[in-house]
């Protein structure tokens, strides 16, 4: 019996199993490949555009297409399953010219001026010019011509550089479920447009700028503030301080060509230094600000009746995606500022008191991995100074081109320290930067919070990793805490309906807008993609372990600053400097 | 309703610059007025073809055209031709094309035509169930449920019948691999979008006999395993919606369709669906998401429809003129279809000619007709006794026919051996008064026009192609553009998405090794010896 059925399971792979002729080199793929993936497996790499790891295949760039025997017209790579014994070849003359033919089509309808262009160096449309050997343009003609959107505060929209791949719409609507882009027109006078024509800063967009990691030229970018930094810097009359999110420190190595995944911390403050700011602070100070306040209106929700699941408020995108489309939750909604506006806040007010500097010669910037943040910081809520707290906000991809720019090589660096009293951080705070890192953080001080005992285990493995959406019951003494995380708002779409349709009933909801959380943000070094997010996942758990205070209510810099100005946690002064509410929006 | 007379009204975009609004509406007063409402119907249609001049009336089934027309002669046309019987002969031709004069063809006498899909068109009332029925209507229905669905279907695959979509595959396969597709929900699709310039065979028979496309689509339906059906009609028919809304209707009344057709376990519905009126909608696979209520877009394949079509599930799609084959096929035997036509391509063709012929109008012949047949016995000849320099076949991305191809017969596996294609049926004749690179142009243009631009080699290529052909139209052409043309051509042709960019470059290659001599002396010499283009070379170029 065994032995016929280890011959039924051998049968069942042999199946599953195609057998290709690649380049004349037999080839063996698991029979439910594209053509794409199985010249992967087998170590060649077929140029792409269009494509996309973790997007519907689209097939409309034509750069992948390779000769399959026996057919008249060259296959897509991407969109052409394979077949058994079938011959593939993917240099023959007919496969290159047809290549490059198409690649000077869509120069053909390209400003060609890279030198000027956002993306000159990271573009995969320039590394495909140059690898497929095009030296000249045989095609030229009339081009098309848009006017650059700058309407979005996050998000700058260059369409003369668009090569109409689709990857931003299907990134938007695929992994978002935002539904803000689509193409518009037909033919060659096609182009991505937002609904009903609306420039893109009047529509749903939520400002997440996942469109930017999927865009392979530079026809979008972030809205730049890094001139308006320059000039700040410049000015003798302003006191200049400066935060970084948790995420940074794990990926503003890259653009200085240290591997992915690498620690900067203290090479970033030595740099971001020399730049020129009077004040480093730590977004990871106010992340454990951000515990203490949301643990605080967790537990009382939790022990008082209050609405639940509570859900986490640090990601912009996400709180605008929620007033576009699930306003019925807002309630649910924690009403705690992001950390980078509690920092602003208090930077405004309580440091601006110490140091005797007027709010209003402050210049609050920040690096954030993301590009929503830009537009939260602009937003009529976030003025609890008096002032707009949070003035400027570079991604990290600003931040290392300001450094190029003044001739830092961040990898040179010494190794400095953040400024006092609103550096000081604990491992809590670190893990704010990957999903999942929030409610882990939350849980370390709650647990303690409403059981008085020492957590015998800091580590939440359950909320931990890729999986869109992640689910833990935690024991609070008796008391079956029930936790959800998700990241990308459409695995936050599929946890929220079971959540509104009353399937499951959760305590505590974490939601991050950017696959992998904020080290997958917008905002980050390009490229940013599924491998690239996991090493900085692993970077950031090793910051975590690397801190001798885990647990955000055990950093000393906070229990001071409620002594000295906040007062109680959740309490007036609290409630007005860090806290805040939300509006109805069209869904449309 | 049986209308004794219908007249055709061209309604472009040029010819309701000429008027042809007015025209229409004043022509529906004065019917109203003579008190023909009931028997004379006036329809829209597309331009016939280059030369006719807009706007202009095409009344059958006398086969009159009157071109150009005006306002002030629209009474004269309906109180003489209309009521008394009387062509106005004065108006049926005019100065800029007196070629026309000669008439037009009545299919009737026509030794050579064969009417199986047109075989009610005109003659029954659409309108009438009953009449359809006194036909032998839905008699092949009430045959293929006493069958077995492989019976049904071995008939139509025997018969030898392909798709008059374009493609040409052939139909029995089709719903074979449908009804063997794993799924019990399956759809049946009828694709009513006819886009090409210059056909109208599809409305015709929409039109003319709505019933045996309701017909079809039930016994399609049948044979598959499909409990429902959908019709996508191009939103520019609204008569060809009106006629099968109605057919629907009294159908479903008699128990045609609707549930347990014919005491049988059989159930079956017809939805229509508007056309969003693009070209590519045509397209099988723009067609299934256009009704599934997406951009008009072709998808991938594989998957094809047979597959996964309508909302994913086994689907098969036909065209119009294809589905009207299946009930005489069914009710006569696949011996008596394959005695039609030749041995490889059984059946009958509708063709439209169009054009620089003197007599235009439709037929439907044998398969195997041979295109000088068409031109000079059908056709009465080219205009003012030219020549033909080509012909194009089933619209822009068709097939292009030059004249060493005049005895080839005309039939799919033929036409596909000469690099061409029969495509829709629609013949556009041009005489040699014609300069080559303004045909191609003006064929080009059209894809530049319909493409979606999804793909780069259609949405940029047909756009370069456009404009080389236009700088050489102006003088201007530069040494290497034929070299251009011919990578650009064969790049759409290998690297499209879909069969419109596939297709596109077809009539731009096959001139360009027919007429090699023609073009280069564009681009060499600055000369078009049909004195059509304008050649006025700018000593300083600006920019391209
Ligand atoms: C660009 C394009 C346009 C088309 N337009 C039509 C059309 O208007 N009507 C039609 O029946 N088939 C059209 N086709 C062919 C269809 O894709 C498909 O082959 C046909 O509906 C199948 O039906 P058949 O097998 O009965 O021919 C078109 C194909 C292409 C590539
Ligand atoms: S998008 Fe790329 S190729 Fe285009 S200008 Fe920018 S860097 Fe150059
Ligand atoms: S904006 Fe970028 S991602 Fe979007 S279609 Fe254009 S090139 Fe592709
Ligand atoms: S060939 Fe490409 S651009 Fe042209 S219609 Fe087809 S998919 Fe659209
Ligand atoms: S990558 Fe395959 S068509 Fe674009």
């Amino acid at each position: 019996m065994a032995k016929v059925a280890a011959e039924v399971n051998r049968k069942d792979e042999q199946e599953n199993v195609a057998t290709l002729y690649l380049d004349g080199r037999e080839i063996q793929v698991p029979a439910s490949s594209s053509v794409l993936e199985a010249c992967k497996s087998a170590g060649i790499h077929i140029p792409t555009l269009c494509h996309m790891d973790g997007l519907t295949p689209y097939g409309g760039c034509r750069i992948c297409v390779v000769e399959i025997e026996g057919q008249p017209t060259l296959a897509a790579a991407c969109v052409t399953p394979v077949r058994e014994g079938m011959k593939i070849q993917t240099s023959s003359k007919k496969v290159r010219e047809a290549r490059k033919a198409n690649l000077e089509l869509l120069l053909s309808n390209h400003p060609l001026d890279c030198q000027l262009c956002d993306r000159n160096q990271f573009c995969e449309l320039q590394d495909l010019a140059y690898e497929l050997g095009v030296r000249k343009i045989r095609f030229e003609g009339e081009q098309q011509h848009h006017e650059v959107d700058i309407s979005s505060p996050s998000v700058k929209r260059d369409l003369d550089r668009c090569i109409l791949c689709g990857r931003c719409i299907r990134t938007c609507s695929e992994i978002q479920s935002v539904f803000a882009i689509d193409f518009a027109n037909r033919g060659f006078e096609s182009y991505i447009s937002p609904s009903l024509g609306l420039p893109l800063g009047e529509s749903v967009c939520i400002n997440c700028g996942q469109c930017i990691h999927a865009c392979p030229t530079g026809a979008l970018s972030e809205v730049e503030h890094v001139e308006k930094v320059w000039d700040a810097l410049n000015d003798p009359e302003k006191t200049v301080v400066l935060q970084t999110a948790p995420a940074i420190r794990v990926s503003i190595g890259e653009p200085f060509g240290m591997p992915q995944g690498t620690i900067s911390t203290g090479k970033m403050v030595a740099a971001l230094r020399r730049l020129g700011f009077d004040y480093i602070f730590d977004t990871n100070f106010s992340a454990d600000l951000t515990i203490i306040e949301e643990g605080t209106e967790f537990i009382t929700r939790l022990t008082q009746g209050g609405v639940l699941p509570l859900i986490t408020s640090c990601s912009p995108g996400w709180i605008k995606f929620m007033e576009h489309f699930y306003p019925e939750l807002m309630e649910n909604v924690s009403t705690c500022k992001s950390p980078q506006q509690m920092l602003g806040a208090v930077v405004k007010t309580y440091f601006a008191q110490k140091i005797g500097v007027e709010a209003k010669d402050i210049v609050m910037a920040s690096i954030m991995p993301c590009t929503a943040k830009k537009y939260e910081c602009q937003r009529d809520e976030m003025r609890a100074s008096g002032y707009q707290d949070v003035d400027y906000t570079l991604t990290t991809r600003e931040a290392a081109r300001m450094l190029r720019e003044k001739g830092i090589n961040l990898a040179e660096m010494p190794e400095e320290d953040f400024d006092e009293p609103l550096g000081l951080s604990t491992g809590a705070a670190a893990v704010f930067g990957a999903t999942g890192g929030v409610m882990e953080a939350a849980l370390r001080t709650v647990y303690e919070k409403v059981t008085g005992e020492t957590l015998p285990k800091l580590d939440f493995m359950d909320v931990r990793g890729m999986d869109g959406v992640k689910e833990a019951i935690v024991d609070v003494k008796g008391t079956p805490v029930r936790v959800a995380v998700a990241h990308g708002l459409g695995n936050a779409r599929t946890l929220l309906d079971t959540v509104r349709a009353g399937e499951v009933t959760y305590h505590f909801i974490e939601i991050m807008a950017c696959p992998g959380g904020c080290i997958g943000g917008g905002g980050q070094p390009i490229p940013t993609n599924l491998d690239i997010r996991m090493k900085r996942i692993e970077a950031i758990y090793n910051v975590d372990k690397s801190f001798p205070v885990r647990k955000s209510h055990e950093n000393p810099a906070i229990q001071k600053l409620y002594e000295d100005f906040l007062g109680e946690p959740n309490g007036e002064k609290a409630h007005h400097l860090l806290h805040t509410h939300y509006s109805c929006r069209e869904k449309m | 309703m049986f209308y004794r007379a219908h007249v055709l009204i061209e309604m472009t975009s040029n010819s309701i610059h000429l008027g042809a609004s007015q025209v229409k509406e004043r022509l529906e007063r004065e019917i109203a007025q003579a008190g023909l409402s009931n028997e004379v119907k006036v329809l829209e249609t597309g331009p016939l073809g280059r030369g006719v001049p807009s706007p202009f009336l095409m009344i059958y089934p006398d086969n009159i055209m009157y071109a150009p027309v005006t306002v002030s002669e629209v009474r004269e046309i309906v109180s003489e031709h209309l009521l008394k019987g009387r062509p106005v002969e004065r108006l049926i031709v005019s100065e800029t094309a007196p070629a026309l004069k000669e008439g037009y063809f009545r299919p009737s006498p026509l030794a050579k035509e064969k009417r199986v899909v047109l075989r009610n068109s005109g003659l029954i009332d659409p309108g009438s169930i009953e009449d359809y029925i006194a036909q032998d209507g839905y008699q092949a229905l009430g045959k293929v449920l006493s069958m077995s669905r492989q019976e049904a279907i071995n008939i139509v695959k025997d018969s030898g019948l392909v798709g008059r979509g374009g493609a040409g595959f052939p139909t029995g396969l089709k719903l074979e691999f449908t009804m063997k597709a794993p799924g019990e929900e399956k759809y049946v699709v009828c694709n009513a979008d006819e886009g090409e310039q210059g056909t109208f065979k599809d409305r015709l028979i929409l039109e003319g006999d709505p019933h045996s496309i309701v017909e079809a689509m039930a016994i399609c339906g049948y044979a598959v395993g499909a409990g429902e059906g959908y019709i996508y009609i191009r939103a520019e028919y609204p008569e060809s919606i009106r006629a099968v809304e109605k057919a629907i209707e009294s159908a479903t009344d008699t128990g045609l369709l609707g549930d347990g057709i014919l005491g049988a376990d059989f159930s079956f519905q017809v939805k229509i669906r508007q056309g969003a009126g693009a070209y590519i909608c045509g397209e099988e696979t723009s067609l299934l998401e256009s009704i599934e209520g997406k951009r008009g877009e072709p998808r991938i394949k594989p998957p094809y429809p047979p597959q996964a079509g309508l909302w994913g599930k086994p689907t098969a799609i036909n065209n119009v003129e294809t589905l009207a084959n299946i009930p005489p096929i069914i009710l006569n035997g696949a011996d008596w279809y394959k005695s039609i036509g030749t041995p490889t391509c059984p059946g009958t063709k509708v063709f439209t000619l169009t054009g620089n012929v003197n007599m235009l109008g439709l037929i439907e012949v044998p398969m195997g007709i041979t295109l000088r047949e068409l031109l000079y016995d059908v056709g009465g000849g080219i205009r003012g006794g030219r020549q033909m320099k080509v012909v194009q076949t089933g619209g822009p991305s068709g097939g292009t026919m030059t004249p060493d191809m005049l005895d080839v017969p005309m039939a799919f596996d033929t036409l596909a051996q000469f690099n061409s294609a029969l495509g829709s049926g629609a013949l556009t004749v041009v005489d040699d008064t014609h300069c080559i690179v303004d045909v191609v142009k003006n064929f080009c243009e059209f894809f530049l026009h319909e493409s979606c631009g999804k793909c780069t080699p259609c949405r940029i290529g047909n756009k370069r192609i456009v404009e080389i052909l236009d700088r050489m139209q102006r003088g201007r052409g530069r040494p290497g553009d034929l070299d251009l043309l011919r990578i650009l051509g064969e790049n759409m042709k290998t690297t499209s998405f879909c069969g419109l960019g596939q297709a596109a470059p077809n009539p731009l290659m096959k001139c360009l090794d027919y007429f090699q001599e023609e073009f280069e002396k564009h681009v060499t010499e600055h000369l078009c010896d049909c004195q059509v283009c304008e050649m006025k070379p700018k000593r300083k170029e600006v920019g391209v």
